[in-house]
């Protein structure tokens, strides 16, 4: 037996992650040792420096790369390599963004977070909390932790630190996802779910890690590469384990049948968490399937072949349909998430070079949209006469009608909602459509020209329920929405509740926490001004989407130089 | 002169697509054309109101600029032999990452030029009447930014070198005209148009899409040169698939049965709109496509037989509906529509139509134009009274508009020497040659072709004699508002005089320089073959045709009295008034299966909530009912579905693994 041998280290590589996890760690001395009255300033600062300054190492390492075709950091448990870079900065950039929208706050000082997400919904001590305007900080180094483990998971090659990863990322989002302001027991409810489904599909995960290992007695993804390429009659275990891994990663990335949690989640999260949730979540979750599938797995494609067609057939479909019967802005855009997480799957069935490259650019792309679309829903608020009697913000106006006619009230809101829109359907000139065309013509190229058809249908059917928010914000006036709500193909507003979300919708609703939802008839729609960090944020996004879609090369030339994964 | 005389030379140019020629610099000022309207658009929308004042001679200018270079290029072309008339101009690589790259370039042909020349000089015509026609518009200049953003994305549409950069301006133009058609989006009824236009495109793009699909699967390109170069070693079924791919394209763009119905709602917008883009050029574009892929149809026969089939069905379609209408502005788009299915007929006759159906396009361009125009004006002095049944007489109220309206009048019904002659004659000509094999396709298409000059003769005359001859039939006080009929500012009629002398003269003028040879470097030539029955005899029939079709519209609409109300009218009289049925086939058809499907999945959800399962159609509701069962809001059922997915998948990877 030989003894444990010290791996080498090199340092230099994991800068990146180490930036983004030591700053998280210092935030949470931030909170103990920081005046509460400095807090949010020093972590706001912090968060932004990590972030920041994880993306300048990534550029200082960028060159190297190139010329080198990467490094294996930790002894084969990290590889820092061309799609990790382009991964871990997109994650990097978006996580940025959203840090902005995260921490940007309406008039009052009030920002999307639960000043006492402990307390029970419509507490005393919750009413004590906002009265004391106590303010939610701990949102800052659990965003990082959640980024930092992001990071390392598109860049493992070791389904031990794979599973360590994807705790580090989920279990500061659970949290998260808990801790809105308003709607307090959907986001409880939310959080509960998410956690409950993410430990049991982390169960079978882990289970599949086990019957992989049994098969190849290896963690390595090369070495049970390796082992794939000699049968040795154990191929049962092979095909179970790497099924029930891909499980796990399809719960990531939100696959039919593994997307369920997806629209209760990104209905009841935070809006700027969901946001963060929708973009970062999904190009970590994408990398580390990558990975596994090109790095781990090539050896039985053939048999992959079928789940991978099988789930992005379902996921298309199963996004697109249901999204054109939602009436609420964050349900719709999580079916479109799916809907998303399908094309992108036809990419990754391409299984070649060209397919690596336009997976890592529809990453990017859907990622900008994502965080805009999801920053811009998070100012469009209800307003209504508040307990003093004068005109206050309330909650997110996120039932559709509400958005009627906001193309002519905030012009600039409903045209940059639209840009964002026209990407997630695809139109050319934005980076939606370039991204389509992009893993389209990667799975003819690779010989599913089918999945690519039923792509290129669901794409035009899902247009027509993004261009029915658009012909709402510019064409319906509130009142005729008001109107038009309990028949055809906006749905009746009490399908919200009853929607999918049995009980515990209607019971935020009844609740007098959420005022927001009991009032809707004296509630108009506004826009909320913040303090322009979501400006900044939507504003970077929708710069992104137009140049991504109209002068894509650089970036695609970028990411094709680079596009080699490492063993 | 002289040098347009020199484009009648003999030239020779293979039958099929020509090899494209060495570098001529000047093409690349083909860029230009796209350049100057878009920067004009960005300047008007981005300036916002600060560009009030001065916005819309920009619109002008900017219009008039392209048309400007349009000119040069082709005193630059016609300066070359003909078999180097053909150049593609490379702009630079627009997506380039390993298998996957896509070049951006612009082809500038004799095919091309021609519909540069008509758009821009088309265009600039309608933008200066616009000037007058929209000037008590608060919201003038971005009506202009929105034109000039049509004539760009037009252009790009017609100079793209490849399918792709086609597909980029095939969306602009359908923006544009989406922007447009909704321009008075106050009113609900203009909103929902839009809406129908939009819509109706969006079905035409994925026979586009998936046109380009088959293509870049097929060929593994999209540009021109590589798929026409390549379309020989292709079996003829994907030609097949693709032609019909490219035919649902051109008909949903082109208003071709039976994608015709949002023509007549895009008539909510301001009538230069009508005019540019709903007469002129934009629904001419599915003609284009078709000429532009000749190539591919050329391998695929049945295909192109399809595409006459259905320019022929439009053809007397438009007119038959043509007939009944009485708002001025959708007898005349009941007419386009007509005309346009003349000239898709033509394109589906293969090489020896596709040059008469640009032929037909161009003066069409010209004398619907002017009419639209003219239908422009005469609103302006009636305060925007649509109904002919109100109008009459006002020939001798509004002396410019009568003369410029007749002009177009006498082009369309092909009376000689009027441009319309000269084009649609030429049209019924080659519908009459004989294909072998097949001789009752002479017979069908010609006789349709014929039939369709009589009535077109019919409606068109009913048009101009219940407009300009007969009674006043105007509104009086008694009945509201009492009306001044009027003539128009100069700004309107100076471009109706100028598209009127296009339709007399047009026809004549391109006959006499050899537009047919002109355009052989892009389309092909075709070897002259004989009509089944004599040249002069079908000169003949049409001429009789178009005879009682007058008459019977005299004697109707001129000499005896107009009802102002409608009469009931017969069967046919009354189904042409509503398209022919076509709302009520769409909406059973399309819209309400596709209600009943989202009111169903609505109520199937309550039914699950409520826990009571009431009679729907398994069908509809199954696919719908299946995902919201599933999404009941239970984490334990969310995991048992996930658990159910990994064991199928599992029984799935084994059960392919035997």
């Amino acid at each position: 037996m030989s003894g444990f041998t010290v791996p080498e280290i090199a340092w230099g590589p994991m800068v990146p992650v180490m930036v983004v996890l030591l700053t998280a760690v210092v935030g949470v001395l931030v909170e103990a040792f920081v005046p509460a009255a400095h807090r949010r300033a020093v972590q706001l600062t912090l968060t932004l420096a990590a972030l920041a300054g994880s993306i300048v190492a990534i550029a200082a390492l960028w060159s190297d790369t190139e010329r080198t075709g990467g490094t294996d950091v930790l002894g084969g448990s990290l590889v820092v390599d061309g799609p990790t870079l382009v991964l871990q900065a997109t994650i990097a950039l978006l996580a940025l963004l959203s840090t902005l929208v995260v921490a940007d706050r309406v008039t009052g000082g009030e920002d999307a977070f639960a000043p006492a997400a402990a307390a029970v919904p419509g507490s005393d001590y919750e009413e004590l909390a906002r009265r004391r305007g106590l303010r939610q900080t701990e949102v800052f180094p659990l965003l990082l932790f959640a980024t930092g483990g992001m990071m390392v998971f598109p860049a493992t090659t070791d389904l031990l630190t794979l599973f360590v990863a994807l705790e580090v990322l989920s279990l500061p989002l659970y949290l998260l996802s808990g801790m809105a302001r308003r709607r307090r027991l959907l986001s409880q409810e939310a959080s509960m779910k998410y956690f409950l489904l993410g430990a049991f599909v982390s169960a079978i995960m882990l289970f599949g890690i086990g019957l992989l290992y049994g098969y190849s007695g290896s963690l390595r993804f090369a070495d049970i590469a390796a082992a794939t390429a000699t049968p040795n009659g154990m191929e049962g275990l092979l095909v179970v384990g790497a099924l029930m891994l891909l499980a796990g990663l399809f719960f990531k990335v939100g696959a039919v049948p593994f997307h369920m949690w997806t629209p209760d989640v990104y209905q009841g999260a935070p809006t700027p968490v969901t946001g963060f949730m929708a973009a970062c979540t999904k190009v970590a979750a994408f990398g580390a399937l990558l990975r596994v599938v090109y790095g781990m797995l090539p050896g039985m494609a053939w048999d992959l072949d079928v789940v991978l067609w099988v789930v992005a057939i379902l996921t298309m479909v199963v996004g697109t349909v249901a999204a054109l019967v939602q009436t609420d802005v964050k349900r719709l855009l999580a079916y479109s998430s799916i809907a998303h997480a399908g094309f992108v799957l036809t990419g990754v069935v391409a299984l070649d070079d060209a397919g690596l490259t336009a997976v890592l650019f529809y990453l990017l792309a859907y990622g900008a949209a994502t965080v805009g679309a999801f920053g811009l829903v998070s100012l469009v608020r209800e307003q209504g006469p508040g307990e003093d009697g004068t005109t206050t913000l309330l909650g997110e106006a996120t039932r559709l009608p509400q958005w009627a006619g906001l193309g002519r009230t905030h012009p600039v809101v409903a045209v940059t909602f639209t840009l964002f829109l026209l990407s997630f359907a695809g139109i050319p000139l934005t980076a939606g459509f370039v991204g389509k065309f992009a893993v389209f013509s990667a799975a003819v190229e690779g010989g599913a020209w089918q999945l690519a058809l039923v792509g290129v249908l669901a794409s035009a059917a899902a247009a027509f329920f993004y261009v029915r928010i658009i012909v709402l914000m510019f064409f319906t006036s509130p009142h005729d929405a008001a109107d038009d709500a309990p028949a055809g193909p906006t749905p009746a507003v009490g399908a919200v509740a009853s929607d999918d979300v049995a009980d515990g919708g209607t019971q935020a609703a009844a609740t007098g926490v959420a005022v927001a939802t009991s009032a809707p008839e004296r509630a108009t729609t506004t826009v909320a001004a913040g303090e322009g960090l979501t400006v900044v944020a939507v504003a970077v996004c929708a710069v992104l989407t137009v140049l991504l879609g109209v002068a894509p090369s650089p970036v695609l030339d970028a990411i094709a130089s680079v596009a080699v994964l490492l063993p | 002169m002289h040098t347009l005389i020199s484009l009648t030379a003999p030239a020779v140019v293979p039958a099929v697509e020509p090899a494209v020629a060495a570098d001529w610099p000047g093409a690349d000022a083909a860029v230009l054309l796209v350049a100057l309207p878009l920067l004009s658009a960005a300047v008007l929308l981005l300036l916002g109101r600060r560009s009030d004042r001065w916005g819309h001679w920009l619109g002008v200018l900017a219009s008039a600029g392209s048309f400007v270079v349009g000119l040069l290029l082709l005193l630059g072309m016609l300066g070359l032999p003909a078999e180097q008339r053909v150049h593609d101009v490379h702009l630079g690589t627009w997506l380039d990452a390993g298998a996957l790259s896509i070049d951006a370039g612009l082809r500038v042909d004799p095919l091309s030029l021609t519909f540069v020349l008509l758009v821009t000089f088309v265009g600039t015509l309608i933008h200066v009447y616009s000037v007058a026609y929209m000037e008590h518009d608060a919201a003038r200049r971005r009506f202009f930014a929105y034109l000039n953003l049509f004539v760009a994305a037009m252009l790009l549409l017609v100079l793209a070198d490849s399918y792709v950069l086609l597909f980029v301006g095939w969306e602009g133009v359908g923006l544009a005209s989406y922007l447009l058609i909704g321009f008075w989006n106050h009113h609900t009824p203009y909103a929902v148009a839009a809406k129908k236009a939009f819509v109706a495109n969006r079905v035409g793009d994925v026979g586009l899409l998936v046109a380009m699909g088959l293509m870049f699967a097929t060929f593994g390109s999209l540009d021109f040169s590589t798929v026409h170069a390549n379309v020989a070693q292709t079996s003829e079924s994907t030609l097949t698939l693709i032609g019909i791919a490219l035919l649902v394209a051109a008909c949903g763009k082109s208003a071709q049965f039976p994608l015709q119905s949002w023509l007549g709602d895009a008539m909510a917008g301001p009538t230069p709109v009508s005019a540019l883009i709903h007469a002129a050029t934009m629904v001419t574009a599915g003609v284009y496509l078709i000429v532009r892929s000749g190539v591919i149809y050329a391998g695929a026969p049945t295909a192109q037989l399809v595409v006459a089939i259905i320019g022929a069905i439009t053809l007397l379609f438009g007119a038959v509906v043509g007939c009944a209408k009485d708002d001025i502005k959708k007898a005349l788009a009941a007419s386009t529509m007509s005309q346009i299915g003349y000239m898709v007929l033509a394109a589906g006759l293969g090489p020896i139509g596709y040059a008469f159906a640009i032929f037909h396009l161009v003066t069409h361009g010209f004398f619907k134009a002017g009419m639209f125009l003219g239908a422009g004006s005469v609103m302006h002095g009636m305060d925007d009274q649509v109904d002919m049944r109100r109008f009459g007489g006002l020939g001798r109220y509004m002396k410019i508009t009568y003369f410029t309206f007749m002009a177009g009048w006498l082009a369309i019904l092909g009376i000689p020497p009027f441009a319309g002659f000269f084009s649609k004659d030429k049209i019924i000509e080659a519908a009459f040659v004989p294909v072998d094999g097949q001789p009752w396709r002479a017979w069908v298409f010609g006789t349709v072709a014929l039939l369709g000059a009589g009535i077109t003769a019919f409606y068109m005359s009913r048009l101009f004699f219940m407009t300009f001859e007969g009674q006043k039939r105007w509104s009086t006080t008694r009945e509201g508002k009492e009306q001044h009929p009027h003539e128009s500012p100069a700004l309107m009629w100076v471009p109706m005089a100028v598209l009127a002398v296009g339709s007399v003269a047009l026809g004549w003028v391109l006959q006499a320089v050899g537009f047919v040879t002109w355009l052989e470097p892009s389309v092909g030539h075709a070897e002259h073959e004989e009509p089944v029955l004599g040249v002069p005899v079908l000169i003949g029939l049409t001429l009789i045709a178009v005879a009682l079709g007058l008459a019977l519209a005299w004697r109707r609409y001129a000499v005896s009295t107009v009802p102002v109300v409608p009469p009931v009218g017969t069967v046919l009289t009354r189904a042409a008034r509503v398209d022919l049925y076509q709302d009520a086939v769409n909406d059973a058809v399309l819209v309400e299966p596709g209600q009943y499907l989202t009111r169903s999945l609505v109520y199937g959800d309550k039914a699950v909530v409520d826990g009571a399962v009431t009679g729907l159609a398994r069908v509809t509701v199954g696919i719908g009912d299946l995902v919201r069962r599933a999404q009941n809001g239970f984490a334990r059922s969310y995991a048992a579905v996930m658990v159910v997915g990994v064991v199928v998948l599992a029984v799935v990877v084994l059960a392919v693994r035997g």
